[in-house]
């Protein structure tokens, strides 16, 4: 057996193109239907986010001939022309091919290397292809592999474990200092991208109370909307702030607008509760002497720049132990794979069955008039899947039991006259 | 014939001792493991084998009650092996209930400080028990009392955590301590948790071996080293409880308490009495 991977990505392929060849991924049921039914494509998932397309499938046959159909596949299914994606499509079979799903699956092949999402994604694919049967004995271990072989990555190397972009790193440093977010208040003074992404990623952590203040009322208003917070007046802002667990400040303001004594008097009256702040603005708004205050922590963008940059090193450095991981399992499951070739046997039945098929296909076709392509094309499924569901048990049989128990494989091949077939 | 009887438990004794230190230095290893790589693997390891050295120095407790049908906690180092037994024991519900895996790689090394240094008071020779030991007020007044000190080393511990983070968040210098220990909530709520559990633990100790004291010396207080030495360790913790829930006192300086604290309680345990002699120095005194 072997497996064989096509696709494309942020690597080899634009967004628009990415965009035109991607799949629904609540509606995979036609696509992968279609894949099974290329004669050489014995199992299928399709893999589609934003960053790539990928086809992983299993075969018997020649993989020259996979590759094709996967090609042709593509570009009918998107309407497209073999010329236009064949540049950007890259191919993988046998180790390369299960190298390639386990590095994906441990997000060494990301854009973002060690992003958490994808492995979610794959993981998700996989469960459609389950629900459209459209996966097997092999590919079902294969992607329950490489499930394990990015937990591994994720257990054994600090390839996810630090944040590589500032607002990541002031989410990951607000937990490091208060654990759980969900009880804590946050105030955001001011507006900015920078600003508005952190407070995104608090939100996203379960952050309920954001309090939002700005010199211009309405922009603060709307804020307050995207985010569900409450909207503090400009000059009321100190009134609350002794309640506030994380303040985040991005004016324009040219000075000082937190002073070193309104956070001083503003601990005292949280008896000493630690708070986070985090100064955006450039220049600053904050006194940087506050920090020297116990229990607060001030942040700005060059200290958390300073972190992203260190954890960026530290993961780059935790790649290659990944990839190292990734090596010894790729070896261990084709080891696997290759005991799982398919008889002489198993090929003969299905050629035979298959010849068959197109033989009776032929005969009743040619002399059926009037009969529409559309018609012509549903015979053809319908048969094809009579022939697959007959072969199913028996296949599996030689599979698993097979050759190994010293199963009486001639009769087999006698009963289905496969030897004479041979001579033929 | 009752001698070499004796000799027989005391050899026994010591085997089974060497045993359980060893099973500890084995979770310890693993604790630290954990440390290094954070594999769940490692702390769950460290975590069992610790317990399996529980039971064996569980299984040493009960064996050394026969000999001598007393409490074992008549000299230094049964005290010592006594106070290290309530330390992993608090720290095993400890885990079971809160889950702070790390925390095994700060305390099962400090019980294994414990139990070395208990080795080094090993006795061969067996000891006369002095008859005011003889009494139902030890196990009680030992143990209420141990429970409160186990309590505090788990607070030093958890103090020691806190500080390295700290001092990571605060000199916005992270290394990868930073994803291996707790956030600084937990280990300040960590911290209180085992302050307020610990605190009412000693005051009972005090209380009880001040009721025992009367029974035995005839005085409720004779402000011997131990008792004065327990009054500061008392006073210690008193007031940074008393800091913590009026004006706040927490974090960084709570750690530094809670540090310090367990200093003086090692102090009134072992300086005390192998320093300063006086009622409780059941080793160097011969006669009541």
């Amino acid at each position: 057996m072997n497996i064989i991977v096509a696709g494309l990505s942020h690597k080899t392929a634009s967004i628009e193109l990415r965009e035109k060849l991607s799949f629904s991924s609540h509606n995979l049921t036609t696509p992968l239907k279609e894949l099974v039914n290329f004669p050489a494509i014995y199992e299928a998932i399709i893999l589609s986010t934003c960053n790539r397309v990928e086809i992983a499938a299993c075969t018997a046959a020649d993989s020259e001939k996979v590759i094709r159909e996967i090609k042709i596949f593509l570009a009918d299914f998107h309407k497209l022309s073999l010329d236009e994606i064949t540049p950007h499509l890259y191919f993988y079979t046998g180790q390369d091919a299960i190298r390639h799903v386990f590095r994906v699956a441990s997000s060494l092949d990301s854009m973002i290397v060690g992003e958490p999402q994808i492995l979610g994604q794959l993981k998700d694919a996989y469960r459609s292809a389950v629900a459209n049967k459209t996966t097997g004995s092999i590919l079902n271990r294969f992607l329950h592999k490489a499930f394990s072989v990015a937990k591994r990555v994720r257990s054994e190397t600090d390839i996810a474990s630090s944040a590589v972009s500032i607002s990541f790193a002031a989410v990951e440093l607000a937990r490091k200092i208060f654990d759980n977010l969900e009880d804590k208040k946050i105030l955001l003074i001011g507006a900015g991208e920078m600003a508005e992404l952190v407070t995104r990623h608090l939100v996203s952590h379960m952050v309920k109370e954001i309090f939002i203040t700005n010199r211009t009322f309405e922009h603060a208003l709307l804020l307050a909307q995207e985010f569900g917070g409450r909207v503090l007046k400009f000059d009321e802002l100190f009134e609350s702030f002794a309640q506030m667990d994380i303040v985040i400040s991005s004016t324009d303001a040219h000075d000082i607008v937190i002073t070193y004594e309104k956070i001083a008097k503003a601990l005292h009256a949280r008896k000493n509760k630690p708070m986070f702040l985090i100064d955006i603005s450039v220049p600053r708004n904050i006194d940087p002497r506050v920090h020297d205050l116990p229990n607060v922590y001030l942040y700005n963008v060059d200290d958390l720049d300073g972190i992203v940059e260190k954890n960026r090193q530290v993961r780059e450095k935790e790649a290659n132990h990944a990839e190292d991981i990734v090596e010894e399992e790729q070896m261990r499951f084709y080891v696997w794979l290759q005991q799982q070739e398919v008889t002489p046997t198993i090929i003969k039945l299905k050629e035979k069955f298959e010849s068959i098929r197109l033989k009776e296909i032929e005969k009743t076709l040619s002399h059926w008039e009037g009969l529409r392509e559309e018609d012509k094309q549903k015979i053809n499924a319908l048969t094809h899947a009579i022939v697959n569901k007959i072969l199913h048990d028996p296949i599996n049989f030689l599979k698993t039991k097979g050759e190994k128990n010293g199963f009486p494989i001639e009769e087999i091949k006698k009963i289905f006259n496969l030897n004479d077939e041979e001579d033929a | 014939m009752q001698i070499t009887l004796l000799l027989y438990f005391k050899q026994i004794d010591l085997y089974l001792f060497y045993l359980t230190l060893t099973i500890y230095c084995i979770g310890t290893i693993n604790f630290l493991i954990y440390l290094i790589k954070p594999r769940p693997l490692f702390s769950l390891l460290g975590f069992y084998i610790t317990i399996i050295g529980f039971v064996f120095h569980s299984i040493i407790l009960i064996f050394r009650y026969f000999p001598s049908a007393c409490f074992p906690v008549t000299d230094l180092h049964q005290s010592l092996f006594f106070f290290a037994w309530c330390f992993v024991g608090v720290f095993i519900i400890f885990n079971i209930k809160h889950k702070i895996p790390v925390l095994g790689s700060f305390v099962t090394p400090l019980a294994i400080v414990l139990l070395i240094s208990s080795a080094t008071l090993f006795t061969q020779k067996p000891v006369q028990i002095p008859p005011s030991l003889r009494s139902i007020w030890l196990p009680i007044h030992t143990t209420l009392a141990f429970l409160g000190e186990a309590f505090f080393g788990l607070a030093f511990c958890g103090g020691l955590m806190y500080l390295i983070q700290e001092n990571q968040i605060k000199n916005k210098k992270w290394s990868y301590f930073l994803h291996r220990l707790p956030s600084l909530q937990t280990l300040d709520d960590l911290n209180y948790l085992c302050l307020s559990l610990g605190f009412p633990f000693l005051t009972l100790g005090i209380i009880t071996g001040s009721i025992w004291a009367e029974y035995a010396w005839g005085s409720y207080w004779n402000w011997d080293p131990k008792e004065t030495w327990s009054l500061v360790t008392w006073l210690i913790y008193a007031a940074l409880l008393h800091g913590r829930l009026t004006i706040g006192w927490r974090g960084r300086r709570a750690a530094y308490f809670l540090i310090i604290g367990f200093a003086v309680v090692l102090f009134t345990f072992l300086g005390v009495n192998l320093l300063l002699p006086g009622l409780h120095s059941y080793d160097s005194f011969t006669s009541p």
